[in-house]
């Protein structure tokens, strides 16, 4: 261990980090995702995506979806301190591998080339629900619905085919059967 | 039609309606329809600092010794960016502010204007919740949201920008709700089930000890009641955080002293070899823990906090019970009583055998330190200090740093809201400011600031304050010279290297008492050190007492980190071989 002097103690043993997912119910009004972002960047968090937009116009609802990695008490401790927050109403959290929740992302692809590049592209998507939403004769515009490693995978897939550009959303997820979060 | 309200008139008709009796602030171009609003309500004090810093803290001093909340009033820009530090001190000893800070017209907001800067941006990590005002029909229900806020769950500072067209603009006014839910958000989550497990781990325990925090005062006088007979019911030790004392009485033989990196010897021993540690309103700061893989190893941890996000943040523990410490420990002790007159014995025969080994660390007397007749030791000045004034129902404030911990150790406690103190921020130059807010909220008690000569000239300006509205604040300075904690970590950690330590140019705090048109006494010889203090006592005014001091002095008992509660370091009396090495250099 480094001999350090400061006014601090030294880290000790850590726990294992972890893929989890946020999903918190807000208020939707200005700032309000500054400060729910703000807990993870105040701790030093990364957060690998983000999905948000309002869900009850009349009550002004926002839904909020965010994918993070941390140690479980880290986790606890993010969970505790959003649901502190004033706008927030509840907070609900669970990880990547609980099969009792759907999640999904969507990516649009823009290939260019010929025709058959576009077509081998297509057959390579058809497990993820491929839309075309735009064509010209060099170009097309793929839309997928998928898991997030499976649009990485994609996503280097179509390189060789001619994909020039990629934008993609963040998780959203979802409950299996008649629950729903709480 | 009912009648309309200016944004200004609508700022103070909600402070009305919250009680607001003073209000600390500085005026600047934005918030002077505010100011001008002033006059027109006799029954709301303003009292005019001398930089926002300082409104910050003197607010603070004002909540924490009265329990209502603390209210600032500032400018824009520079207003708002000086009154920083203050909400951040708030937010991190949960001290209830609320701030109100100017801001530019609505349609220049984002532009660069003058004296702009994005305030509620500023302010979001270092308050409770902030709010900009855009709309003048919003300005009366985010007025009352933002005293419920700061004052309810764990209190801490909340802020609310108002740019000057809203305070110009012109509206209803509609009374607040009463008791609205906030997002469902309640504080007393614990069931009687809880209880009844924590009063069987009470019974159970063999070697206990109780460690309350700052919570109990927050939770207000009850809470401190209830605690007392928390203590007498039980029979067990208590210990107590910087920011708890005055919760339990400090010359009680129950009362081990304050805990922690300077703690006592005895309180420190018995949080390292209990069995069961009762947590009331504290949150296992890094400053009480020590070590934390060692902290504390055999011991069933019960942590009784309002604010649920502090269970389990630092160390994990048994029992969590979520509630507001008057009603817990109430809880607590209705059902020991019930249970006692049932069948069952007491177990204070369970634990004679602890208290015996509590009296033998209290043996040590770790607070001890080698009196001199040619100098003032900074200690024997603390204990003369406490000695002339115990009998009066005295307030002290103070600063940070060596005499900080030598308040806390050598002054005793016997009532909440007595003793406030910067711990979690640890800001120098808050004493001053804060005794100037007690003052105010205590105008026939006696206020006293313990300094040092390098924090107070932090916030020294307020002098000018506390004349003006003659106050009689007691500025205590212990001036040896030097930052003295960090004159003392450099001592032992940084081989004696004194890096910009001293202070080569100290004004004559005497010539400063007077420029500033209150008293200075000066104070170098221990023989008369009690006349000193004693005229300082009987001065109806504010003093600025310079009490010249032994510069070498150390404040101990220490921690010497890397090491856990059990291996202190006592004072020269009992040093000896043990010096800091290695690794424990990293944890003071």
């Amino acid at each position: 261990m480094p001999k350090s002097k400061s006014a601090y103690s030294i880290p000790t043993k850590k726990q294992k980090s972890e893929t989890y997912i946020f999903v918190v119910w807000v208020d939707n009004e200005a700032g309000v995702l500054a400060r729910v972002v703000g807990l993870f960047s105040g701790r030093g968090y990364n957060i690998e995506s983000l999905a948000v937009a309002e869900v009850d116009a009349i009550k002004s609802i926002s839904r909020i979806t965010i994918v993070t990695t941390g140690t479980p008490q880290v986790i606890d401790q993010i969970k505790l301190q959003l649901t502190k927050l004033v706008p927030v109403h509840k907070v609900a959290e669970f990880q990547r591998e609980d099969t009792n929740v759907i999640f999904k992302e969507m990516a649009l692809f823009k290939v260019v080339g010929k025709r058959n590049k576009i077509q081998k592209c297509l057959n390579a998507c058809k497990k993820f629900n491929p839309v075309i939403l735009d064509e010209t004769k060099t170009s097309a515009v793929i839309q997928i619905t998928a898991l997030r490693r499976e649009i990485d995978k994609m996503n280097k897939k179509l390189k060789p085919l001619g994909l020039i550009s990629t934008s993609r959303t963040g998780a959203v997820a979802m409950t299996r059967g008649a629950k729903i979060f709480n | 039609m009912p009648k309309l309200f200016t944004g200004a008139e609508i700022v103070f008709k909600c402070l009305e309606d919250q009680k607001v009796e003073h209000i600390f602030g500085y005026p600047g171009g934005a918030v002077l329809p505010i100011y001008d609003e002033l006059k027109n309500h006799p029954s709301i004090k303003h009292i005019l600092v001398r930089h926002e810093q300082g409104a910050g803290h003197a607010a603070e001093g004002y909540a924490r010794s009265s329990g209502k909340p603390g209210v600032v009033l500032v400018t824009s820009g520079p207003g708002a960016t000086n009154v920083v530090t203050a909400l951040t001190d708030a937010y991190m000893d949960s001290v209830p502010l609320v701030c109100i800070s100017g801001q530019v017209p609505t349609h220049l907001i984002g532009t660069d204007a003058f004296q702009e800067c994005d305030t509620t941006g500023i302010t979001r990590p270092c308050t409770k919740h902030n709010w900009l005002v855009k709309d003048i029909n919003d300005l009366t229900k985010v007025m009352h949201e933002a005293f419920r806020v700061a004052t309810t769950g764990r209190p801490g500072p909340v802020l609310v920008d108002i740019p000057k067209d809203v305070q110009f603009a012109k509206t209803k006014y509609k009374k607040p709700n009463k008791e609205k839910k906030l997002n469902g958000k309640s504080h007393n989550k614990f069931s009687q089930d809880q209880i009844n497990e924590l009063v069987k781990l009470l019974r159970k325990a063999k070697k206990p000890i109780i460690y309350s925090g700052g919570g109990v005062i927050n939770s207000g006088p009850k809470a401190s009641q209830a605690l007392r007979e928390f203590v007498d019911l039980t029979g067990f030790p208590i210990t107590s955080t910087l920011q708890g004392l005055g919760a339990y009485p400090g010359d009680d033989n129950q009362f081990l002293g304050m805990l922690g990196m300077h703690g006592t010897y005895e309180a420190n021993n018995a949080m390292h070899d209990c069995d069961l540690l009762i947590n009331i309103g504290a949150r296992f700061d890094d400053r009480i823990t020590g070590k934390i893989d060692e902290f504390s190893p055999n011991s069933k941890k019960v942590h009784i906090d309002i604010d649920p996000s502090s269970i389990n943040k630092i160390i994990k523990v048994d029992l969590a019970i979520v509630g507001d410490v008057t009603s817990v420990i109430s809880k607590i002790n209705k059902t020991m009583i019930k249970s006692k007159n049932g069948n069952d014995k007491s177990n204070k025969s369970n634990i004679a055998k602890w208290w015996e080994k509590i009296e033998k660390w209290r043996g040590k007397n770790s607070l001890n330190f080698v009196n001199s007749d040619e100098s003032i030791k900074p200690q024997h000045a603390v204990q003369r200090l406490y000695e002339l004034t115990k009998n009066k129902d005295t307030y002290v404030t103070t600063e940070v740093g060596q005499h900080q911990m030598w308040a806390a150790q050598h002054y005793k406690f016997n009532k909440p809201n007595r003793w406030m103190t910067s711990g979690g921020l640890g800001t120098m130059g808050y004493g001053l400011p804060a005794a100037v807010g007690v003052q105010i909220a205590h105008p026939e008690k006696l206020v006293i600031d313990i300094a040092g000569e390098a924090s107070v000239l932090m916030t020294m300006q307020e002098m000018s304050t506390a004349v003006q509205y003659n106050l009689p604040i007691k500025i205590f300075i212990l001036n040896n010279q030097y930052m003295g904690m960090v004159r003392q970590w450099q001592e032992l950690l940084h081989e004696k290297n004194y890096s910009e330590s001293y202070s080569e140019a100290l004004p004559d705090f005497m010539k400063m008492a007077d420029a500033y048109g209150c008293k200075g006494i000066k104070a170098d010889n221990p023989s008369n050190l009690d006349d000193k203090i004693q005229e300082m006592i009987d001065y109806d005014g504010p003093v600025i007492f310079d009490c010249h001091v032994d510069p070498n002095e150390n404040c101990f008992p220490m921690i010497p980190s890397g090491k856990p509660h059990n291996q202190m370091i006592l004072g020269p009396n009992d040093q000896g071989d043990n010096k800091i090495k290695g690794k424990g250099k990293a944890l003071v």
